[in-house]
């Protein structure tokens, strides 16, 4: 780990704000123009994982511990495919947010920010998944004398 | 209301139900969710077929976006037959499970991997009920990557590297089946199965679209592991739990036939443009090969779960032996043999899951003797080992019976002799089973083994039963294999 190192440590907090802005952007921006919910979550992650890198795994994880990773990835699905099934109780084919609005522009703009709300929250936590794993197996391999 | 989203909820049931396993990180949770999601799956497959007997043709509309433009589910008798074996064979082996996966793994990996189980099968049901070209493709890796997380789950160290094996191979499949598709798309701007059966056929002597054709073949007979395209499949079931060979044995390779025969005969327009290719004589040989080379390999396996994988690839060269022909006769055989094939194996892994479950191997060496200590187990064994030699009063005879009636309808005598002589050499493996375990001394391991679980047997037995049933009432397995193989010659979608 890089923990001795000033300019990488201030460099990272100056830039934390800014990745976690921009990753809202593009996740509000999805709607209206190139972005998105995957987009958007792979910048939150990256965010969490570069200050990871900086100031160790241990302190990411204090951030977003490794229980509330798991419980997302399974719940940004559930929000995916619940969505649909919210438009199927109301009387609409899966997936046709129409119905979720007072009016059909209403809905589908609703339904769409769930959606990807949903798609945000699984692509961060996958992403985070991973490289808490890998991470944490170069820790393992560091216990065990540095032969990872 | 329910009827009418029924294609929906045919993918929806499982994929709801894979985040809710893993939301609960309870073993016994995640299986009564399995449980309850793969019999509501199975229900609607159902549902659907007997729709589509009564009024034909289902389209539904994905998020109320009108094809060809949306993505369209789209249900014919061909897919629908698909559907049902699929989501049946599904919801057989869950109950199966429980036992197996709550000794070996803990709460959390329990639910792990019946979430995946619900992936794989949200995958493959998806891949039949879409009618559209790249809703195919991201199905098909949803179902794979799930389904190399349930191989790596094996207890043999060794399924970590068939889980790898199997990744590469199916990855570069399913890029292959990708750029097909894609090319489809660049020479006609749709991705709708039925839009595309429409517009191939004017352009279908273009370079472009005879490379789709060529990078589909290759993708799709990865995926249903022709040979010599299988070799990820031995290792991978070989070394898997119980229940994910079981599970893929009996769904994952049906699945790819099935596509095999959408893309061929209904996309590419009826039987004659396939026919018109060379692909039919290809395939003929490369199915005899697959059905000579591949059981003679198994005769020689020691490890009984790697016999049974290589048999497989055999009897995958026997339906695309069926589907070669490029006629009814054959085509139905093919159905039938899908449909009979997707019982016997699934049958035959999870009675030897119930071994490996009591004696922690499935060697040859080690299952002497073991007739006598597990009767039931051997006895379904036995049973499905002779309805995969084609023994008449089982359902392997009556698939088999058909395709040796397709190749007649050619005059092909020497066919019939091929496969007939391809038999004798399933009755080689199937016998050795049985005279190791019936025949010898006990081995040291068999020597204080008890019969399986029944909460193991009684879920295998169910198929079992299920293999002389349709041996002896082929109302629904030929009668509509022959209505589906109609409609596939026929082009009709």
């Amino acid at each position: 780990m890089m923990r001795d190192t000033v300019i990488l440590r201030v460099v990272v907090k100056l830039l934390l704000p800014a990745i976690l802005i921009f990753a809202l952007y593009v996740q509000f921006h999805g709607d209206y123009g190139p972005g998105g919910g995957f987009q958007a979550g792979v910048a939150a992650a990256a965010a969490i994982i570069l200050y990871g890198m900086v100031f160790g795994i241990d302190e990411a994880k204090k951030v977003v511990p490794r229980r509330i990773v798991n419980t997302m990835i399974p719940l940004g699905v559930l929000i995916f495919a619940g969505t649909g099934v919210a438009s199927l109780l109301l009387g609409e084919n899966y997936l046709d947010y129409s119905p979720l609005g007072s009016k059909p522009v209403k809905g589908q703009h609703l339904g769409i920010l769930i959606v990807e709300a949903g798609v945000f929250i699984t692509v961060a936590s996958t992403m985070l998944a991973i490289f808490y794993v890998f991470g944490g197996r170069a820790d393992e391999a560091d216990e065990k004398g540095g032969e990872g | 209301m329910l009827a009418q989203h029924l294609p929906a909820l045919q993918v929806v049931i499982p994929l709801l139900a894979a985040p809710l396993c893993a939301l609960f990180r309870r073993g016994f949770i995640g299986w009564l969710i399995a449980v309850a999601a793969t019999w509501l799956a199975f229900a609607a497959a159902i549902g659907l077929l007997f729709r589509v007997l009564n009024e034909g043709v289902i389209s539904y509309a994905m998020g109320g976006w009108a094809p060809p433009i949306g993505i369209e589910y789209r249900v014919d008798l061909i897919n629908v037959f698909v559907l049902v074996v699929v989501s049946g064979v599904g919801s057989v082996i869950i109950p199966f499970a429980r036992t197996g996966t709550a000794a070996r793994f803990n709460d959390t990996d329990q639910a792990w991997f019946y979430a995946m189980y619900l992936l794989a099968l949200t995958g493959l049901l998806g891949v039949t009920i879409t009618g559209d070209a790249f809703n195919i493709f991201v199905f098909l890796e949803i179902s794979s990557l799930a389904s190399y997380v349930m191989i790596a789950m094996g207890r043999d160290r060794r399924a970590l590297t068939a889980a790898y094996q199997y990744l590469i191979m199916g990855t570069v499949g399913a890029t292959f089946i990708v750029i097909g598709i894609g090319l489809l798309w660049a020479m006609t701007g749709t991705l709708n199965l039925a839009d595309l059966a429409q517009r191939i056929p004017e352009i279908n002597d273009t370079r472009p679209v005879l490379a789709a054709l060529a990078f589909l073949t290759v993708g799709i007979s990865l995926k249903l592991a022709l040979f010599p395209l299988h070799l990820w499949l031995p290792n991978a079931y070989a070394y898997a739990p119980a229940v994910t060979s079981a599970f893929l044995a009996g769904t994952a390779t049906k699945v790819a036939i099935y596509l095999f025969l959408r893309f061929f005969y209904t996309v590419f327009g009826g039987g004659g443009f396939f026919e018109s290719t060379p692909l039919p004589e290809m395939f003929l040989v490369l199915s005899v090969v697959a059905m000579f080379a591949a059981s003679t390999v198994a005769v020689f396996q020691d490890d009984v779960k790697r016999m049974f994988a290589y048999s497989s690839v055999a009897q995958i060269g026997l339906i695309t032996l069926g589907i070669s022909y490029v006629s009814e006769t054959g085509l139905t055989g093919a159905m039938t043999h899908l449909f009979n094939h997707a019982i016997i194996k699934a049958g035959i892994f999870m009675l030897l899951g119930g071994v490996m479950f009591r004696m922690a191997s499935v060697k040859l060496e080690d299952m002497a003797g073991i007739g006598r200590k597990m009767p039931f187990t051997m006895a379904g064994i036995v049973i499905l080992g002779l309805a995969l030699i084609g023994t008449p009063g089982t359902s392997g005879f009556i698939s088999k019976w058909w395709i040796v009636l397709a190749a007649l309808e050619k005059d092909q005598w020497w066919l019939v002799a091929l496969i007939l002589l391809a038999s004798l050499i399933t009755m080689l493996y199937v016998g050795r089973i049985v005279e190791v375990a019936y025949f010898r001394e006990p081995s040291a391991k068999a020597a204080d083994v008890r019969e399986a679980p029944l909460a193991m047997l009684i879920p295998a037995y169910v198929l079992v039963i299920a293999t002389i049933y349709f041996g002896l009432d082929t109302q629904w397995s030929v009668g509509l294999a022959q209505r589906a193989a109609a409609d596939l010659l026929a082009g009709i979608y």
